[in-house]
């Protein structure tokens, strides 16, 4: 445990990263940081699980688990999402969110 | 019982089933002769045991106890409503159903043989033999009926058949036209039929005859004392099913498709509407005579349309010029005359002389009348024209025609020794012995009769000679021996004492002749003869002159008395513009108006709303946080209180 951090302050740090994350995921247009928002967004997710398993029950390991479970498919997800931006600069000439909007009405 | 005697019946009706099916199906590969051949050898078969039955039944081992009983060979259960209400399908001999079973085999082989000359190297002679099939095992099973719903299903089968043979000449216009009018008039009389056996199943809780016609009169007594708008529920019923009746056997006023139906085959008018299916209403008021019994309004309602439809089609008659016509509407008069004596009969020995006097003339106008029939199909087959007024003078070109056809011109004016003569005499003396004023009507009709029938003859083969493009020849032997065969039977079924075989109770009797009757009733009927000779015999125009000085009473009979323009009529005005108008704008406007109306709304609605839907990913993600904020805030809201 770090000296003088408490609960609080790291708590702060990640409700920040995670209205960052929702705030970037909204306002870009670019594909590719809004992938990088919703990273942030599992990042800031993360923060919490491992800080609560840390304060209130530090004999027990599910928090870091999970938090690992995360990353690993965070991963995955983001190999996923970089396919299907790759796809949609093929077909649209572009990664401009905006233009991606062929399922509408 | 002797019932297992009669159990080679069930083989009329097989026989008959399976031609059909042989010659419907495969008939048009196989030759048309032999399809022809396969139909006719059917129905020869069953001629052969309907004759058998009927002397087996007549003379051998009918009577029990002095009484022809009522027999039930083959029955079989079909469909079963309730404990106590099922519909079964089965064969009953009787004195009417034998005695019909002869009618139908005859009339039906003569005109199965008829039509191998008469339909030769038409189009569609394997379907006119099967048809004809179909026809005939659909008359037979009405006939044999033990049961009113057998009948009924049998009669809409005769139905059937006979719209499909109307409409033989599907190319003919007016033949799909008066096919199609024959089966709306006659499956609306059904209907009041169908009402009537329904209620008459209500009431007695069975369809059967024997139980129906029960001498105890036990069946129908759940129905006594009871009334609807003042009249008896029996009446009700009785008149109901004979609605049905007279549908089927063109009583007015639902006599209008009979002479339409001559667009069908000659032979086929012959058959179906002249000696077999249009009787087949006289034989449903007749099956069910015993309750009529026990229904005198209903009685009453029968004798008076059966005099007044005799009366007005006779007068009809006089003035149709074409040859199918004048027979047809001397059919309508004669089953007239038949629907007037159940309507005058009592029941019971002497009393139902009536009864026997129907079933009698029922049979031999069935031999006269088929035999008037083919022999105007010989003579239209010479001629090629319907129109009396393109024949004249043919006894010379085909004197077996002749001959046959004045055998039965004079058996139904009611000349000695002819058949028409005797049971023509039977219906008077009931009509005498009920009301005066009917036998008078009808010994007015008899000499109406004897003058349109003698004038009829008189222009087709007397009158002046003509220049015949083709030279008019006999007819070929398949066509000759039919009229020859009838002709006989018309010149002897006569002397038949029907009154020992058929009766309302099934009690033989025996009927006196009535010297009284017959007098009037030959004079009149020689100066109906007398009449139509003076006017038709020579060359003049002695008709002319009388129709022009007479010219409303004229017109109004040429034109039938315009009760299919009333029809017609009522139908645009009343039914078109007053029902089904009004019916068919509340549909287009109330009923799929508010289908549409509420596609409408649903449309207009989603065209608001659908921008929503933009494809922005981004416009999603703001409504997903919103919505999430909004959760939270619901949350903790009530959280907080």
């Amino acid at each position: 445990m770090i000296e003088g951090i408490g609960v609080f302050d790291v708590l702060v740090v990640s409700t920040a990263m995670f209205f960052i994350g929702i705030y970037g995921f909204l306002v870009r247009k670019n594909l590719i940081t809004i992938l990088m928002s919703v990273e942030l967004v599992l990042n800031a997710v993360n923060i919490n699980f491992v800080v609560f398993n840390k304060y209130l029950y530090p004999d027990m390991l599910q928090g870091y688990m999970f938090s690992l479970f995360a990353i690993g498919i965070a991963a995955a997800e983001a190999a996923v999402a970089i396919a299907i931006i790759l796809n949609v600069f093929r077909r649209m000439k572009g990664i401009d969110v905006e233009h991606v909007d062929s399922m509408k009405y | 019982m002797h019932t297992e005697l009669y159990s080679n019946t069930v083989w009329i009706l097989i026989v008959l089933f399976f031609a059909f099916i042989i010659v419907g199906l495969f008939g048009n590969r196989l030759k048309p002769t032999l399809a022809g051949a396969i139909s006719t050898i059917a129905i020869l078969f069953t001629t052969v045991i309907s004759y058998t039955t009927a002397y087996l039944y007549f003379f051998q081992q009918g009577m029990i106890d002095g009484k022809f009983a009522m027999l039930i060979p083959f029955e079989h259960e079909w469909l079963r409503f309730s404990d106590t209400l099922a519909i079964h399908m089965g064969i009953m001999i009787d004195p009417i159903s034998v005695m019909m079973m002869v009618v139908v085999t005859t009339v039906s082989s003569m005109v199965h043989i008829y039509s191998f000359g008469y339909m030769k190297g038409e189009k569609g002679f394997e379907r006119y033999f099967a048809f004809l099939s179909l026809f005939s095992f659909s008359m037979l099973g009405l006939v044999l009926s033990t049961n009113l719903f057998q009948m009924y299903i049998f009669w809409e089968l005769v139905g059937a058949s006979s719209y499909l043979l109307i409409g033989f000449y599907y190319q003919k216009p007016s033949a799909v036209a008066a096919s199609k009018k024959a089966f709306i008039v006659t499956r609306f009389a059904d209907l009041g039929f169908l009402i009537g056996i329904l209620l008459l199943s209500y009431f007695t809780g069975t369809f059967d005859f024997a139980t129906l016609l029960d001498s105890s009169g036990s069946a129908v007594s759940s129905m006594t004392g009871l009334s609807f708008m003042g009249i008896s529920t029996i009446t009700w019923v009785m008149v109901l099913i004979f609605m049905g009746g007279a549908g089927k056997s063109a009583m007015f006023p639902l006599h209008i498709w009979l002479p339409d139906a001559m667009e069908g085959p000659t032979p086929v008018s012959a058959l179906i509407h002249a000696a077999t299916m249009v009787v087949a209403g006289v034989y449903l008021v007749a099956r069910l005579f015993g309750i009529y019994a026990g229904a005198p309004d209903a009685l009453a309602v029968i004798a008076f349309i059966g005099a007044f439809t005799s009366l007005f089609a006779a007068i009809i008659a006089v003035t149709q010029t074409d040859i199918k016509r004048v027979l047809a509407f001397s059919t309508i008069s004669q089953i007239g005359y038949m629907m007037l004596a159940l309507g005058v009969s009592g029941y019971g020995g002497e009393d139902g002389l009536g009864f026997t006097a129907s079933m009698f003339h029922l049979f031999t106008h069935a031999m006269f009348k088929a035999l008037l029939f083919l022999g105007a199909g010989s003579v239209i087959h010479a001629v090629h024209s319907n129109y009396m007024n393109d024949m004249g003078s043919l006894r010379k070109y085909m004197p077996i025609t002749h001959i046959t056809f004045l055998i039965a011109a004079l058996a139904i004016s009611g000349i000695p020794p002819f058949a028409g003569f005797f049971s023509k005499d039977e219906i008077l003396a009931a009509a005498w012995a009920n009301n005066p004023l009917y036998f008078w009507t009808e010994w007015f009709v008899a000499g109406l009769t004897a003058f349109y029938m003698f004038r009829l003859y008189f222009s087709v083969f007397w009158g002046e000679k003509r220049d015949y493009q083709h030279k008019p020849h006999e007819s070929p032997v398949s066509m000759l021996f039919p009229l020859v065969y009838l002709a006989v039977a018309s010149a002897v079924v006569g002397f038949i004492p029907f009154s020992e075989f058929v009766t309302s109770d099934g009690m033989p009797f025996h009927a006196h002749f009535h010297w009284n009757i017959a007098i009037p009733s030959i004079a009149i009927a020689v100066v109906g003869i007398a009449i139509a000779a003076w006017m038709y015999l020579k060359p003049g125009n002695v008709a002319n002159k009388l129709a022009t000085s007479m010219p409303a009473v004229y017109k109004l009979s040429l034109n039938k008395f315009y009760i299919d323009e009333i029809y017609l009529w009522i139908t645009h005005n009343i039914i078109f513009k007053g029902i089904a108008a009004p019916i068919a704008w509340f549909d287009k406007h109330i009923v799929d108006g508010s289908m549409d109306g509420i596609a409408w709304v649903t449309q207009r609605f989603s065209e608001k709303i659908k921008g929503t839907q933009s494809g922005q990913l981004q416009q999603y993600g703001y409504a997903m946080v919103l919505g999430a904020v909004a959760f939270v805030l619901l949350l903790l809201y009530w959280g907080a209180r």
